[in-house]
């Protein structure tokens, strides 16, 4: 695997407070990485520092090999795309997409060649006389996204280039950059804190808490097996249910009392002895009515408020005293005050100590 | 009969429309007491601030027997432009009678370097301050507007001494000289504003596509700073055209500003004192940031206001 972005031992302090820390991350040539977390996290911090508009108070970083931690934006090799769309107000999409080119004196035939291509790619052929205000915020960012294009670098930088459109709107481009990715193979490194974002987009996905790099995984290990108790709230959504209890063998006590036979679950190391632990289901990973006999956890709950939501429908219960959101399909017909039978399979949930926060 | 009206379907056949209820926009009566007060206000001030205009103007079109008849409120019996022309060609301003004329020419000379030098130089300073934090620049910042706290006259002796020392003292580059140089505080501090307001991810993406310092100022920062340009423009004409004491100071017997030329006419003592004259020479003298705020106030308001969002 031949590594296109590489940061080395990366810190970042503002003063006294330390945004990033020793931070260490290994990007392969045309991978798709997302840097996802809440806001304050670090993750736009980090991406600036690798387009270079930010200096590093340590460590080091290379793209294509090359030591860049000292080297000027434009000569990393990098394009960025901005939340804000960040277009040149008085220029006409042409002369914004064509604007770096001129600043490096490229020759005019290439120029042309090369805006006629990239607005090809992103069919603002149209538009190309427009000034920026004049464009929706859709056209905008594919003109933001076009003067990265035109660059032909290795490597795409998004800062939450979706936050500012509507949900619509959002959605398809999410489509047309995931089919930009597809046909261009560059790299790319994509800034979000919304996780549908991440998860549909991303090879892997970083997940970023105060600076530090949770978990680095593809979407699926990082759904289905989060390493950690803030990864397995983070993702997901509505997002996992949390009982808290007593882990003593092959059994789980809630804090209720409720014993629960977690012999299904497939731990990461050793099968820990009697420790405080935290159990996880996913609302998708909670069963009713028929599905729910062949659980290896069952029991007898109240529906309190049902959600339909067209193609499925979310449900709250009480199990083992803590409240419990479920998923289930929409042909299943279930009301509050309705007396059902719930079934956990444990064998997808996660346990996590109680005291470190780590999955077991 | 029923109080409640149905919100669709035609409209009652009732005679009045009291029995139907309120409909429509809500009334807007002109005489109510906050009017009043508000319009009252308004106008006790206009007519404040434009009657001493309206007497300098009235009493530049008299002829001297006229005006010492005593009533100077009143309208000229007989429009006269002999004041007028006299205050522009031939009024004695101290040792010579050209009149305002040349004064006039000194100011032009002395605003338009000084105002184009003043505001570049203070727009180079805000976009650097913004854009391109080094070490030490707040305290440079600070340092800059401690300078305008400090009143002109303390530093007027050491700077004659600077530029003697210079060898410019008396000239016209003595003036421009320290007009900038007393512009910049205000100036930069606008231009610091300003350019804050304006979005830091549009400068971050001129960087990734490789502009250097004078490029993103030229290409993308000028462009949109055109409000702020006026009001630079506004605050320095003005300021400059109004200027006494460094232009009796600094510029030189040559080059004496307008005002010099203006205070010499008015303040001569010789001869008795020819009201017309000095009327018409006054308003000469202020024509200019006048005719500078009819022209540009609209665009002015909205830049300071613009200025004004984030600071």
């Amino acid at each position: 695997m031949q590594t296109s972005v590489s940061i080395k031992d990366l810190s970042l302090n503002f003063g006294s407070v330390k945004v990033l820390e020793h931070l260490n991350l290994d990007i392969a040539k045309g991978e798709f990485i997302v840097l996802l977390g809440p806001s304050g996290c670090g993750k736009s911090t980090l991406l600036n520092c690798i387009a270079g508009l930010l200096d590093v108070s340590d460590g080091q970083i290379f793209i294509n090999g090359k030591n860049v931690t000292w080297e000027e934006p434009k000569d990393r090799g990098i394009g960025m795309v901005f939340q804000s769309y960040a277009l040149y107000p008085q220029m006409s999409v042409e002369r914004n997409l064509s604007f770096g080119l001129r600043v490096a004196g490229m020759p005019k035939a290439e120029i042309d060649q090369r805006v006629k291509r990239a607005s090809e790619i992103l069919q603002i052929e149209p538009l190309l006389n427009r000034k920026p205000a004049n464009l929706s915020g859709g056209q905008r960012q594919r003109v933001a996204i076009g003067r990265a294009l035109v660059r032909d670098v290795d490597v795409f930088l998004f800062d939450e280039p979706l936050s500012n459109l509507d949900a619509k709107l959002r959605s398809d481009l999410r489509v047309e950059i995931k089919r930009l990715h597809q046909r261009l193979k560059n790299t790319m490194i994509y800034v979000t804190h919304d996780q549908i974002e991440a998860l549909t987009l991303a090879d892997r996905i970083a997940i970023m808490k105060n600076g530090v790099i949770q978990q680095l995984a593809d979407p699926h290990t990082i759904y289905n097996k989060p390493v950690n108790l803030y990864v397995a709230g983070f993702v997901g959504s509505p997002s996992m249910n949390f009982i808290e209890g007593t882990l003593n063998g092959p059994t789980f006590n809630a804090a209720d009392g409720t014993a629960i036979p977690v012999g299904t679950y497939d731990f990461v190391g050793a099968t820990p002895g009697s420790t405080k632990a935290i159990l996880g289901v996913r609302p998708e990973h909670i069963f009713v009515g028929e599905a729910a006999a062949d659980m290896p956890f069952k029991t007898e709950a109240e529906i309190e408020i049902v959600e339909p939501m067209g193609s499925e429908t979310l449900a709250w219960t009480t199990v083992a005293g803590v409240s419990v959101t479920f998923r289930c399909s929409s042909d299943i017909d279930i009301h509050a005050g309705d007396k059902i039978q719930v079934g956990f399979d444990i064998a997808r949930g996660s346990l996590f100590d109680a005291g470190t926060e780590e999955r077991l | 009969m029923s109080q409640t009206a149905t919100m669709t379907g035609p409209a009652p056949d009732t005679n009045t429309k009291v029995e139907s209820g309120p409909r429509g926009p809500r009334p807007k009566p002109f005489f109510t007491p906050q009017k009043i007060i508000i319009y009252s206000i308004l106008v006790f001030f206009t007519l404040y601030f434009l009657f001493p205009l309206y007497v300098m103007l009235v009493t530049s079109f008299k002829t001297m027997p006229e005006i010492r008849f005593g009533n100077i409120f009143a309208l000229p019996s007989q429009i006269s432009f002999d004041a007028w022309v006299k205050a522009w060609t031939s009024a004695c301003t101290g040792l010579t009678c050209e009149g305002l004329a040349p004064g006039f020419w000194n100011s032009v000379k002395i605003t338009i370097p000084s105002t184009i030098v003043s505001i570049f130089i203070a727009a180079v300073n805000g976009y650097a301050l913004v854009n391109w934090r080094f070490k030490g620049s707040e305290i440079f910042f600070s340092i800059l507007i401690f300078g305008s706290f400090i009143p002109y006259q303390v530093m007027l002796y050491p700077l004659v001494m600077i530029t003697r020392e210079l060898g410019i003292f008396g000239t016209l580059q003595a003036v421009i000289l320290i007009h900038t140089i007393f512009g910049m505080p205000i100036l930069t501090l606008l231009f610091r504003n300003y350019f804050a307001s304006l979005p830091q991810e549009l400068f971050k993406a001129a960087r990734v596509d490789g502009a250097g310092f004078w490029r993103i100022f030229f290409e993308i920062m000028l462009p949109m700073s055109l409000p702020i340009f006026v009001v630079a423009l506004i605050l320095q004409v003005t300021g400059i055209w109004n200027d006494f004491l460094f232009g009796v100071v600094f510029a030189g017997t040559q080059n004496l500003p307008m005002t010099v030329q203006l205070n010499n006419i008015v303040n001569s003592a010789q001869g008795t004192p020819e009201y017309n004259v000095n009327m018409a020479a006054t308003v000469l003298t202020g024509l200019v940031p006048l005719i500078i705020y009819f022209v540009s106030g609209k665009l002015f308001v909205r830049g300071v206001a613009a200025g004004a969002v984030k600071g």
